[in-house]
């Protein structure tokens, strides 16, 4: 029987799944800039990896409520009463301001396209489209090798669907949803805890994994009859079966002694209640907190090295206890208080994002790794799909980078894009983290143009 | 329509050896097309339910999500011809497999599941392993293993048992292993040489029996479909037209397949992720919304299926069924002691008369905290008409119509003001005169007459059938052309997995003309579908490289679009 070992990325691969995924150009090899390890090393001495996630909150800030604008780069963000919340992480974030979305005369699809152009560098040519793969899963074909998981998905809104990560329209999976499945499918029997001191490989693991070669060797002979469009999902359907190959791989392995990964304690099932109410927003805040916990602890765990968390969707289907409409809802049907100068009701769904956004800094933030937190070993992209959302506006719609990224980034800077392609900042996140990229992003999106200033 | 004498016709055919050639009932010969490249439709979430139950049985728990599909065209089952295994979506389909597999051995079903005892249960036995994965594997892959595929599963369980000392070790690794493969996940269009089609090929005696019995089943072949595709008997008229009147005489099984079809067709998925505030809608629950969802397809199939109503009829019958969570919400009194689902029927002089008024449909399409003569009149529109609502425009400021000294209290008063800024005016033309006529009902379909103290007008028109009363809009709708047009076009577009093409319009005005003919009745509509030539046409699989983007999209992923 054969046993399939997992398959190494080589340059050859990252080029193929690249050039997927629209125009692109590539430099090998990396920069050394992007490589330089200003952060500390594991107990045994082995380099901390550096992790890459992204999060995500619906409909963006509120005018004039959220960060005092800027006319040019430089070190201190003023923080307005709306992101107060994220002051006392102040210097552990970068805010990206004043960044355009041009659309070459392609539609604006409500609340899709800003988060598709800010993930994919392109625009879409529908409602539904994802035209190129997200940033994500570019950093995950260089890093994400060598952990159970490609990518972790978790959504504290309960809509599977909304997951903005995808290789295209319909290559995108499902987010988990439920923090007991999420945990129980990464602290489940096929854990190993790296602390424990016993390990014994399970004879079955290494069974399920030549079963499971042996049945995909033999669906090989089918691919010869497909079609052009069928080979590419059954390329897709074999990298999938590697990626459990490589899980039940890493099963048969002691892990490394790691001091961080603290198995946190199983949540409680949800109470049995006739009442759906997953998506009123003191839900939703409390299951982020409880998934926050889960996924930084699985990324400590060396269980992933990509994340993307979801704190609301896109179309904000969140509520607040009594109110008839969603938030999404409130950002055109909510009158502008005329006393106060904006929608009060819109803004209280925005400040409970912002303080989404602090939960999950500090819940990074409280894992200690090496000399520092996990924090300073992650880079996470944060954003959102509108600036303005009342008006759909998708110019200048607010990124925030946040953590250390291993000591590769400065942290605290307010970046003023003066217009610029929102492309520049996923161009220069993905060249932090190590994908062998010079230009991203299609027709008046694309960009060479990395942003320095925040870099090491 | 097929009818006694077109039955003779076939018969008559098929003796003189013959090609038939198919005529609906007022005696048009069926339009020649040539279908589309082979290819293949990744299982939906109940096709793999349905294939499992029906192989090993409704006790085995199929636990956990699938990843979701696309819904393209207006069906997710479109969608699942674009549709890749992820790595996430993989994973849950092993962990499915390994979990139906370790239930199949255990100790309760073995003995029933399994066709054969080992001579030794601590050790292989080749011939039992085979007989089990000779008969399963037909069942699951929809055509027989190859020899090459069963050699791997019987070597798999051998080296298993061998190495674990448990034969049924084995079975469980080797039926986990064919419950992972693309032959199963994948309803693949195999082909094989035909002289006699202008493409050259035709899908094999196999595919078209999964073809035949995913649309009327929502499952894979029985014993006997399986037969006749092996006989050959598919390829002839006569065959085929038996199987598809053996399939439609089995009541239940056509009910779950035309179930699918709707669930489907009118995006019943959303109730998955349904929710209603309960300050506002205290009444409403989760086993009040899995009820209305249900009372929506019990509706439909009684009134199609059983009964073989026209299909215009579901949205004016007063027939329906309700069980005790409905019975709070409309204030009917159910009389079953234990709460079940009973027949009833409204009152000839209730506002309730058609799904459209059911609370199904009206807590479905509305918001958390209230109800969208929007969205009700989208889904009318999109669901039904198969007509496409434009998006909505991306730079409307409402600021220009939310006046704050003078608000709004009704959804009339409401989206006039919105039709007063062009941009807007343009679609909610098309949706808001047929969803305001169900501003009788609110977020989740209770009565009212009033919204904030003002009466509700729910005068409309749908197309320029006035009406004055949802029950008028239900009337107006089973009088609509559209409708029965939508239907065909849909259930052939539910059936093969794609849009029709260009050659097939007039295949499926056909399609319309023996629908007409037969009074609109649903059961006729599937079996002119079922035993048409064009069902199962093929052409050769899409060579040159082919744009995975080119389908027409549907985004329905969120739950709100408009207001």
């Amino acid at each position: 029987m054969s046993v399939l070992l997992p398959k190494k990325t080589t340059r050859r691969t990252v080029l193929r799944s690249m050039m997927g995924g629209g125009v692109v150009s590539l430099s090998m090899p990396i920069l050394d800039c992007f490589l330089n390890d200003h952060g500390t090393a594991l107990a045994n001495g082995a380099p901390i990896p550096v992790r890459f996630g992204t999060w995500y909150w619906g409909m963006g800030h509120t005018p004039e409520r959220a960060i005092v604008p800027k006319t040019a780069t430089s070190p201190g963000i003023e923080f307005l009463d709306e992101t107060k919340a994220l002051i006392p992480h102040k210097d552990k974030l970068s805010y990206f301001g004043n960044f355009n979305m041009p659309l070459d005369g392609r539609s604006n699809y409500t609340h899709h396209s800003g988060w598709v152009i800010n993930r994919t560098g392109s625009a879409p040519e529908a409602g539904g489209d994802i035209p190129a793969p997200t940033l994500d899963l570019l950093i995950a074909d260089v890093i994400g090798n060598g952990t159970r998981f490609r990518t972790l998905d978790v959504t504290s809104v309960s809509l599977a669907r909304e997951n903005y990560s995808a290789r295209n329209t319909y290559n995108r999976a499902a987010a988990e949803v439920d923090p007991v499945s999420v945990y129980d499918r990464i602290y489940g029997p096929e854990f190993a805890d790296p602390n424990k001191a016993d390990f014994k490989p399970d004879p079955l693991v290494r069974l399920r994994k030549s079963v499971l070669s042996e049945f995909s060797e033999q669906s090989k002979d089918y691919m010869k009859t497909l079609g052009a469009a069928d080979k590419a999902r059954m390329d897709q359907y074999y990298t999938s079966i590697r990626e459990i190959e490589n899980q039940l791989e890493l099963q048969l392995q002691k892990p490394e002694p790691n001091e961080a990964c603290v198995v946190p304690q199983r949540p409680g099932a949800p109470e049995e209640d006739e009442v759906i109410k997953v998506r009123e927003m003191d839900s939703v805040v409390e299951t982020h907190k409880i998934m926050s916990k889960i996924l930084a602890m699985a990324v400590a765990c060396n269980q992933t090295r990509v994340f993307n968390m979801v704190f609301t969707d896109n179309f904000a289907n969140v509520r607040r206890v009594g109110e008839t409409f969603t938030h999404h809802l409130l950002t055109h049907e909510e009158a502008i208080d005329a006393e106060l100068g904006y929608q009060p009701l819109t803004y209280w769904f925005n400040v409970r994002a912002m303080e989404g956004m602090a939960t999950f800094i500090e819940t990074l933030e409280s894992i200690p790794e090496g000399n520092g937190t996990l924090l300073d070993n992650c880079l996470v992209f944060a954003s959102s799909e509108t600036n303005y959302a009342r008006l759909h506006t998708i110019d200048g719609v607010p990124v925030y980078l946040i953590g250390g990224a291993g000591g590769r980034v400065k942290q605290g800077m307010h970046v003023v894009g003066g217009g610029d392609p929102i492309t520049r900042v996923g161009l220069t996140t993905m060249q932090i983290m190590g994908v062998p990229i010079q230009t991203w992003g299609t027709n008046s999106l694309q960009t060479s143009k990395p942003i320095t200033e925040i870099l090491v | 329509m097929l009818t006694s004498t077109f039955t003779k016709i076939f018969r008559t055919a098929a003796a003189a050896g013959i090609a038939a050639v198919a005529l609906t009932a007022c005696g048009e010969p069926e339009p020649a097309t040539n279908g589309a490249p082979a290819d293949m439709r990744r299982l939906t979430a109940e096709q793999y339910r349905h294939v499992i139950h029906d192989v090993f049985g409704d006790h085995i728990e199929i636990a956990g999500r699938f990843d979701p599909l696309v819904r393209t065209d207006g069906l997710f089952a479109v969608g699942a011809r674009k549709a890749p295994i992820t790595v996430a979506g993989f994973e849950r389909f092993y962990e499915k497999a390994r979990s139906i597999a370790a239930q199949v051995v255990n100790e309760d079903n073995r003995a029933v599941l399994l066709p054969c005892s080992p001579a030794d249960s601590s050790a292989a036995d080749a011939a039992c392993s085979r007989q089990f994965f000779e008969g399963v594997g037909i069942q699951l892959y929809r055509r027989p293993l190859t020899e090459n595929e069963l050699e791997t599963a019987v070597a798999a369980a051998g080296t298993v048992a061998d190495e674990l000392g448990d034969f049924y070790a084995g079975i469980e690794f080797g039926l986990t292993g064919l419950l992972v493969t693309p032959n199963f996940l994948f309803i693949i269009d195999e082909t094989e040489p035909d002289s006699s089609s202008p493409t050259g090929v035709r899908l094999t005696g196999y595919a078209k029996a999964a073809r035949l019995s995913f649309l009327l089943w929502d499952s894979g072949p029985d014993q006997m479909l399986l037969d006749a595709a092996a006989s050959g008997d598919l390829h002839t008229a006569q065959g085929l037209e038996e199987q598809v009147e053996r399939m439609m005489g089995s009541k239940v099984l056509l009910a779950r397949g035309v179930r699918a079809f709707f669930e489907d067709f009118l995006d019943l998925e959303k109730f998955e992720t349904l929710e209603k505030d309960t300050t506002i809608y205290p009444a409403y629950t989760i086993n009040v919304a899995e009820s209305a969802k249900e009372q929506l397809l019990r509706t439909i199939v009684h009134h199609t299926i059983s009964k073989d109503e026209p299909y215009p009829g579901i949205f004016t019958t007063r027939e329906t069924f309700i069980d005790s969570h409905l019975g709070r919400i409309y204030r009917i009194p159910v009389t079953r002691p234990d709460g079940g689902w009973e027949a009833y029927e409204f009152p000839e002089d209730d506002v309730r008369s058609g799904i459209l008024t059911q609370m199904g449909f009206l807590s479905l399409f509305s918001h958390p905290g209230r109800s969208s003569a929007t969205l009700r009149g989208m889904a009318v529109r999109e669901l039904l008409l198969c007509q496409k609502v434009p998006d909505p425009p991306s730079d409307v400021d409402f600021s220009l119509f939310n006046d704050p000294d003078a608000p709004s209290r009704t959804a009339r008063e409401r989206l006039t003001a919105h039709s007063t800024v062009p941009s807007c005016a343009g679609c909610h033309k098309i949706t808001d005169p047929i969803g305001l006529g169900f501003e009788h009902f609110d977020g989740v379909g209770q009565f009212r007459t009033t919204e904030q103290g003002a009466v509700i007008d729910v005068s409309g028109d749908v197309d320029g059938v006035p009406f004055d009363t949802a029950k008028g809009l239900g009337q107006a709708m089973a009088e609509h052309p559209g409708v029965p047009a939508c239907l065909t076009n849909q259930l052939y577009s539910y059936g093969t997995g794609r849009a029709p093409q260009r050659d097939e319009r007039e295949y499926v005005r056909w399609l319309e003309a023996g629908f007409a003919e037969s009074g609109y009745r649903l059961r006729a509509l599937l079996r002119d579908i079922a035993t048409s030539d064009a069902f199962y046409a093929v052409s050769q699989p899409d060579r040159p490289s082919d744009d995975v983007r080119s389908a027409s999209l549907e985004e329905t992923t969120n739950t709100e679009r408009g207001s």
